[in-house]
């Protein structure tokens, strides 16, 4: 199937939010390469006409009531916060300005 | 020094002896985490050792047994046979107030703000929870060496690997440190581990056991599962943890069979099991790498079940030669989708100081290990603009054409498939640390099974060079019983096997220079 250049696996690095270090990278395109290689067997199998499997049991539409139910207090949910200000998470501004 | 041999107990013969009240489960996890205190430095198979929130859990199981010892025997036979008993958690399971590191630098310092799903069922069943295990990092790998703190040493040789990505559940509980840990086999993880130490692991029927607070790998594959000395502790420890929960939408509305609990003790009952079974031997899997020990030991066992009577037939599993391939592309996929939270913002490792994207960068470059980063990477791509038909959308047609090869073979009565686990025993710590694809081959046996998510379990079957060998039983789905049925049945035509009840040759090494095993 596909081979990967070194200007494939930083674009792919980027999809992933992965900052990758230059050693990191020329490892990776030898290593992606190698086990994509191994990818090419399915390439011998015809699955037109086969449909695909995301999971294997048969349970569908599980619903439950649409009511409200007890979760975890905020100064829980918000512990584990690298930042925090009151009730709130903080990150740096996504928009440009001050 | 406490006890000699508490720690050499089954979980059923300790439950026999909480019950009966002349033993306490105080003393038995002293004597646990005095053995696991003393040999982790060796090992490196606990992550954590909780001694006081062992300590408090041990006088409240006391308090509960005592409590039934005097409201008499009903009162007894209601409590669970885990009661009082210690148990390891692999350390990816929710325990609130505590960590739950995955193996993972980026979820260091995390604190669980919750109980898992299991975690609650432990406690209610009055498990005694000792501490945390390690693992591969997310529990992706099939020796332990990706964890971020460092390998397990496998019990039996400490130069070599215990298989993973559950190898600390796994020497844990092989050292006896534990008579039970938890694990999760998303491809393996727990049947491969126990093979290479030689111990009992169960993957269940996708479904059976929640992963509610459990962090999520691949999550159409994920279970959840134990490991174990043998077949009737599993067993009950799957009772215990087994069955719906709301929280997680995939768990089956399915009864536990109370009968997990009720396997026989004695052998002449449970070999009789044997007579008239019919299992069948997958030609693929004797695969072309197969070590000659690792062959020979399962042809040995085969041929016991035979002489047992059990009637065994050839069966071929056309697709399994694709089954790698369309692994490593579904799992790492999950992966990646499933590790896309770890940014540093809500909980965990964060590097701050840049803009939104470099600080993602950063966080994500600098937390994740060099396997996972592979694995993302990986799946990333394989979801990508452009290439998703190509690989993702393939990889789960094959899916369909080998859960088709296993639906064919059960169906045509079928009671259980008997393979090798492992191609492999256990190699060399840093064998394999190089070569992924390598790493990747290793899984060959248990993989398919993940793809279609059936029951498997691999049992000790003898040693290769001193090192175990694991025999592996594959059922359909929901059959965990019947599995462990057969487990026990073999367990039971090799009792008087030479290999039966060895200590791990690197632990005798250990302890021949200690003045005695609590």
């Amino acid at each position: 199937m596909g081979t990967l250049s070194r200007g494939d696996v930083e674009h792919v690095a980027h999809l992933a939010r992965l900052g990758l270090a230059d050693e990191e990278l020329a490892r990776l395109e030898i290593e992606l390469n190698h086990i994509l290689d191994q990818y090419a067997i399915l390439a011998r199998l015809d699955t037109d006409a086969i449909p695909p499997t995301a999971q294997t049991i048969e349970l569908e539409n599980i619903l439950r009531e649409d009511v409200a139910r007890p979760s975890l207090p905020q100064s829980e949910a918000l512990a584990n916060a690298p930042e925090r200000d009151a009730a709130y998470i903080v990150v740096p501004a996504i928009l440009g300005g001050d | 020094m406490p006890d000699a041999g508490l720690t050499r107990l089954t979980a059923a013969g300790m439950s026999e002896r909480l019950r009966a009240g002349d033993l306490s489960s105080r003393e038995l996890t002293e004597a646990h985490l005095a053995l696991a205190a003393r040999e982790n430095p060796a090992l490196n198979a606990w992550l954590m050792i909780d001694a006081a929130g062992a300590r408090a859990a041990a006088d409240d199981a006391d308090a509960r047994l005592a409590q039934a010892r005097a409201d008499g025997p009903p009162a007894l036979a209601a409590l669970h046979p885990l009661c009082g008993v210690p148990v390891g958690l692999k350390d990816l399971v929710s325990v609130r107030g505590g960590q739950a590191t995955a193996g993972s630098r980026i979820l260091a310092g995390y604190v669980s703000p919750y109980d898992a799903h299991i975690t609650e069922r432990l406690r209610d069943a009055g498990a005694v929870i000792l501490g945390k295990l390690n693992m591969d990092e997310f529990a992706m790998g099939s020796s332990t060496e990706h964890s971020a703190y460092g390998p397990t040493a496998n019990p039996w040789d400490l130069g070599r690997v215990p298989g993973g990505s559950s190898g600390g559940s796994a020497a844990s509980v092989a050292a006896g440190h534990v008579p039970l840990a938890i694990g999760t086999d998303t491809g393996g993880s727990i049947r491969q581990p126990a093979a290479m130490t030689g111990i009992v692991g169960l993957k269940p029927t996708y479904g059976r056991v929640s992963r509610y607070g459990i962090v999520a790998f691949a999550s159409s594959l994920d279970q959840v599962g134990p490991l174990a000395r043998d077949a009737r502790d599993a067993a009950m420890l799957l009772h215990a943890i087994a069955g719906r929960d709301e929280r997680d939408s995939t768990s089956a509305p399915l009864p536990v069979p109370d009968d997990l609990l009720h396997l026989p003790a004695s052998d002449e009952e449970a070999a009789g099991h044997l007579r008239g079974v019919r299992l069948g031997l997958p030609r693929e899997y004797f695969v072309a790498g197969m070590e000659p020990g690792v062959e020979a030991r399962v042809r040995e066992a085969v041929g016991a079940l035979e002489a047992a009577g059990a009637e065994v037939v050839d069966v071929s599993l056309p697709h399994t030669e694709y089954g790698l391939a369309a692994y490593y592309i579904v799992a790492p996929a999950e992966a990646s989708a499933n590790l896309a939270r770890y940014d540093g913002i809500r909980f965990g490792h964060a590097v701050r100081g840049g803009d939104v994207l470099a600080n993602y960068l950063a966080t994500r470059g600098s937390g994740f290990g060099p396997e996972v980063k592979r694995r993302i990477m990986l799946g990333t791509y394989a979801l990508s603009a452009g290439y998703y038909d190509a690989y993702y959308l393939k990889a789960q047609k094959v899916r369909t054409l080998i859960k088709a090869d296993f639906d064919a073979a059960f169906g045509a009565g079928i009671d259980a498939l008997v393979a090798p686990t492992s191609p492999l025993v256990a190699w060399p710590l840093g064998a394999k640390l190089d070569d992924p694809v390598a790493m990747y081959l290793t899984d060959a046996c248990t993989l398919p099974v993940n793809m279609a998510g059936l029951p498997a379990i691999s049992i000790p079957a003898g040693l290769s060079d001193g090192l175990p060998v694991g025999l592996q039983l594959i059922g359909p789905a929901w059959g965990e019983l019947e599995l462990l049925r057969l487990a026990r049945g073999f367990e039971a035509i090799t009792a008087n096997a030479a290999w039966r009840g060895l200590e791990p040759a690197g632990l005798s090494a250990l302890r021949s220079q200690e003045v005695g095993v609590p």
